[in-house]
Formats: structure tokens, sequence, C-alpha cells
């Protein structure tokens, strides 16, 4: 099961060309600057946009190719605009039942209410649209199109026109839908946290193309591309909760490479969590080094070296199997004589714990 | 008070401008849709002439009605083989005249308030299932509701009001295309100053009245939002 998409549409100053197979699965990023036509795939993508000699199969169902084009109304799609866009003329519970209402029978797959508690707007829905907040907006736009039961969700950049606080109260929400609901999500933002917060795969695009696609993990550590260069360069780890250690208040997440120690989390055992680890706090040392403050020592090997800049160089490593990323100077780098295969220990200074 | 070719005449003017303002809805609804989302590049001609009648004399314009529907007109001849009464000087030569000459009144606000709506509210409706039809009469119709409202209106009020048109294609036959607007022309003629107040009186309180409706209604609208 995948999303195969392939499409190229002229318009003038601006041109898109992309073929991509997707995985029908969990939430992909589409991730570039403003105006590299991230929106414009995603309009192609749901039939918004008409673009003949496109090809686009979602799942075992062809959307469009040579001989037909499934209209908008007839795709088993849910969209979320920039703007919440909900219908003045309905209340909540009426902006929630349009798209319910008109799911054919037998394809239910959320039901208004599982939609509701999803997004926890059960207070909203007698309210009318003027008297809701932009964040509240969102999650009823977002409401409306998971009660349309989509058999893939597209998502252009929802949380973009919110303010800092608004967008820190609906992602845990969109977390929790990545996790409770299997429906593929398309989700398209120029922002990296919420990219690194919510995405399992990962479309970089620039200027109407795709640059590369692939799973999170490895596309932000790759060194041949922006975000594994760029000054926020980050590896994503997927952990789980192994266990909590009360005498120190820490709690210790284990991934394929080891064990993390951080400080206790509220979370239950076997919890995944995704981590964040920068680049600038990971260091490296040839031996296991002993007297140090960092708790977080794993061996590794080098497996990329790249210049970054004048004095700077970004190391791409392996612990276990999983992509790390360390930024160190290029002294460093030619006094530890670091070269592919040398195996060295990442002392890590820091994570964060996404969710 | 009033007299019986008065009353007569009232009522028909109520008669017409209802028959008018129905016929103008469903046929205005569909060329004002049409009018604020077609990006047909020659659309402007169409504009204009659906805003000829704003500008033009009602004479103009019922002169040409006159010829057109006359006995030796291309339309009244056509009725004249068919074995039919030619429209010229009865009520539903009115009617088509009035359709005419009131339709800027209707498609202008509806085309303004469908433009108002915008594309997203019906894109929205698409990606939930709805099909062009559904989305333009659960969408695009409650959303530009009150733009149906000042149409009908205006397109109301703008026939009860109109004399020029009438006068050229209609006539002055009591009962059948007497209106209000010809009766206080008749009632002036004859010296009837009280009648003529009375008539005209009345039509301006109404027409107020019915503009006062309206903008208070526009007031109170839903805004669209994003």
């Amino acid at each position: 099961m995948s999303i195969k998409a392939r499409f190229s549409l002229n318009l003038g100053e601006f041109a898109l060309a992309v073929d991509l197979t997707l995985p029908a699965g969990g939430v992909t990023a589409v991730f570039g600057p403003s105006g590299c036509g991230k929106t414009t795939l995603l309009r192609v993508l749901a039939g918004l946009e008409k673009c003949p000699g496109g090809f686009l199969q979602v799942g075992p169902q062809i959307w469009q190719d040579d001989q037909r084009f499934v209209p908008p109304h007839r795709r088993a799609l849910g969209y979320v605009f920039q703007e919440a866009s909900l219908f003045a003329h309905l209340d909540v519970a009426g902006n929630l039942a349009y798209g319910a209402r008109r799911v054919p029978a037998g394809e239910r797959r959320v039901s208004v209410d599982r939609a509701v508690a999803l997004l926890g707007i059960e207070h909203l829905l007698a309210r009318s649209c003027g008297e809701l907040s932009g964040g509240e907006r969102q999650r009823v736009a977002i409401a409306r199109a998971l009660a349309a039961s989509p058999g893939l969700l597209l998502m252009d950049e929802p949380l973009a026109g919110l303010d800092v606080a608004r967008r820190q109260e609906i992602l845990p929400y969109l977390e929790s839908l990545r996790a409770e609901l299997d429906i593929p999500v398309i989700y398209v933002s120029h922002a990296p946290e919420e990219v690194a917060r919510l995405a399992d795969h990962l479309v970089l695009m620039d200027a109407g193309r795709v640059q590369a696609d692939g799973p999170i993990t490895e596309m932000l550590t790759r060194l041949d591309l922006p975000l594994g260069r760029d000054d926020e360069a980050a590896a994503l780890i997927t952990a789980s909760v192994a266990a909590h250690d009360e005498t120190y208040a820490l709690t210790s997440l284990e991934f394929p490479g080891g064990r993390f120690s951080v400080a206790r989390q509220d979370l239950p055992v076997g919890r995944a969590v995704r981590l964040r680890v920068a680049a600038r706090d990971v260091s490296l040392t040839e031996v296991h080094q002993a007297g140090t403050s960092i708790l977080n020592i794993f061996p590794a090997e080098v497996v990329e070296l790249a210049t970054v800049s004048e004095a700077q160089v970004m190391v791409r490593l392996s612990v276990g199997g999983v992509p790390l990323l360390s930024r160190i100077t290029r002294k460093s780098a030619a006094l530890l004589d670091l070269s592919c295969g040398k195996p060295v220990y990442a002392q890590v200074k820091s994570v964060a714990l996404l969710s | 008070m009033l007299t019986a070719a008065d009353l007569t005449a009232l009522g028909l003017t109520l008669k017409l401008a209802t028959v008018v303002t129905v016929i103008l809805l469903l046929l205005g609804t569909p060329l004002a849709w049409w009018l604020a989302r077609s990006r047909w590049r020659f659309k402007f001609i169409l504009e204009a002439v659906v805003a000829l009648p704003l500008v033009l004399p009602p004479t103009v314009l019922g002169f040409y009605l006159l010829v057109a529907l006359g006995p030796r007109g291309p339309l009244g001849g056509l009725m004249t083989t068919l074995g039919l009464q030619p429209l010229a000087f009865t009520f539903a030569g009115l009617v088509i005249g009035s359709v005419f000459y009131s339709l800027p009144f209707v498609v202008q606000p509806l085309q303004d308030a469908f433009a108002a709506v915008g594309r997203r509210p019906m894109e929205v409706a698409a990606t939930l299932g709805a099909s062009p039809l559904d989305r333009f009469f659960t969408v695009a119709v409650p959303l530009a509701r009150p733009g149906f409202l000042t149409a009908a209106v205006l397109g109301f009020a703008h026939t009860v009001g109109e004399f020029g048109v009438v006068l050229m294609i209609g006539g002055n036959i009591p009962g059948e295309t007497q209106v209000l607007s010809i009766a206080i022309y008749d009632h002036v003629e004859a010296l009837e100053y009280g009648h003529a107040h009375l008539l005209s009186g009345g039509l301006l309180v109404l027409s107020f009245l019915l503009l006062v409706g309206v903008y208070a209604a526009r007031r109170r609208g839903p805004a669209v939002r994003p």
C-alpha cells in the first residue's frame, strides 16, 4: 500500500514537477521554503487544482490518470486549510455534521463523536463560529475533516496562522491523531519543530521539485541535504520509557543504541517517545571518559563527515544503527583523526523530549 | 380615498412586481453565479449588457421591446404566425419588459454576494464530499443570503416604480397594463392632486420601508469569515 503521485504543472513563472511514492501510513511532512510549491502539490493531490497528464494512486484507488479524474468530492480525503475556513452560516456542530453526513454508507471510519473527542471540542459544539478563538477554530476544522472519514488527510500548514501559544495548544492533538488513527497524513509545513514532532516520513521541496524524500530520522541526518548541515541540525531518536529512578528522579529511555537518562517524566513504562538531539550538543571522545558530569555517553561509529563552515565539521554517527549528528570544530576532527568507520564515544549534553 | 381604478392599478402593480421578482431570481441567480465565478476574458461585455438598463432611458428600452414584440416585430411576427397574440400591450409583455428593466438590480447584488463568498468555502465543501450542485445550495446560497434579500427587494421596488417601459410597451389598459405609476400620471393630468398625493405618498412610504428593512437586515447579516 502506498501513495503514488506524478505531476508536472507549468504556471508561468512557477513549475511543479514531482514523482513521489509515499507510504500510505503515518505522517508524511512536505517541507520547504514558502513558495516552493508545497501548497500547490497538496491542492493537486486533492483535485482542487487540475493537472492534466498527472497520475495519482492512493492505496488501491486511482484518483487520476490519463483516462479519469475523480473530482474532489468523490475522493475520500480530508483537507485542512491554513485558515480554518469554517462555514459561517453553520454552528460548530453544523460544520462537523456537514462532511459526516456525506460519507457513503459503509465507509465511515471516524464518527463525529470520535473526532470531537480527539480534538477536545465537546464544549464548543453549540457555539457559533464567530465565538471561537483562532486555536479553537482550527481544532474544529481538523475535527470536521476527520468526521468526513478520510482515507487520506491533507493538512496545509494548519498551525501557520496561529501564535506560538496556540500552536502549543494544538500540537498535542495532532500527535494523538497520529497515535490513535490509522489514517495517512500529508502535512505541509515550513516549521522544523512541527516536522520533528509529527513526521515519520519527510519530503523536501524546493522550487517546485522534490529534493529528496525518505524516513524522517534519515533525512534529518543526511549531510548532503541542508537540514543536516544547518546550525539547528538535530537527530531524531525514537525511544521507549524503560524505567524510572526514584532516588535521583530520572527516567531511563531505551533506544537501539543504549539508554538515555533524562529528568523524571510522568510517563508509563513502555510508552514510545521522540527525542531530539541537537548536533551542537554532541561532543566526541576517543575513550570512554570517566569523571564527567555527562550521563549520556554512547559508543558510536563515524559514518560520514562534512565540512559545514571554515571552522566546523558535521559528523554523522551510527549509535547501534541509529543516526546521530555531532558538530565539532575542524581542529577537533583533525586532532581526533576522524574518518569513516572510526569508533568513538558520543557525549550527549542535552536531549529534548518531543512528545 | 382610493378609487376602484386605483385599487385595480395597485393590485396589478403588486402582481407584476411579484411575478417579475420571482422570474428575476430564477434567471438572475445562475447568471450572477456565472458572472461571479467565470474567468472568461470577455465576461465584461456581458456585465455591461446586464448594467445597460441602469443608464438607458426606460423609453429606449421600451421602444425596442415594442418594436420587437409588436405585431410587425420579429418576435411579435413569429407569435402571430403561430396563431398567438402579440405580447405588446398585454400583461405578459409588461412582465418581459420589466424583467429587462430590473435585471441589474437583481443580478448585481447577487453577483457581489457570490463574489464575497469566494472560492474557499466551496473548496472546503468539495473536500467534505459535496457535489457542485449540493455545495451551491448548502454553502453558496446560505452565505449569500443577504445578497438575495437585497436583490429581491430592489427588484421588487424598482419594478413597482417603473414608468417609461410600461408606457411604451404596456400602454394604459386598466386591469391589464395600467400600473400605479401610470395611474399617478393620469391623476396629475386630470389635476386630481389629492389622488396623486395618496398614491405617490403611499409608494414613497412603501419604498422607504422596504429599503430600511434591507439595510437593517444587512447590518445584522452574518459576516463571511475566512
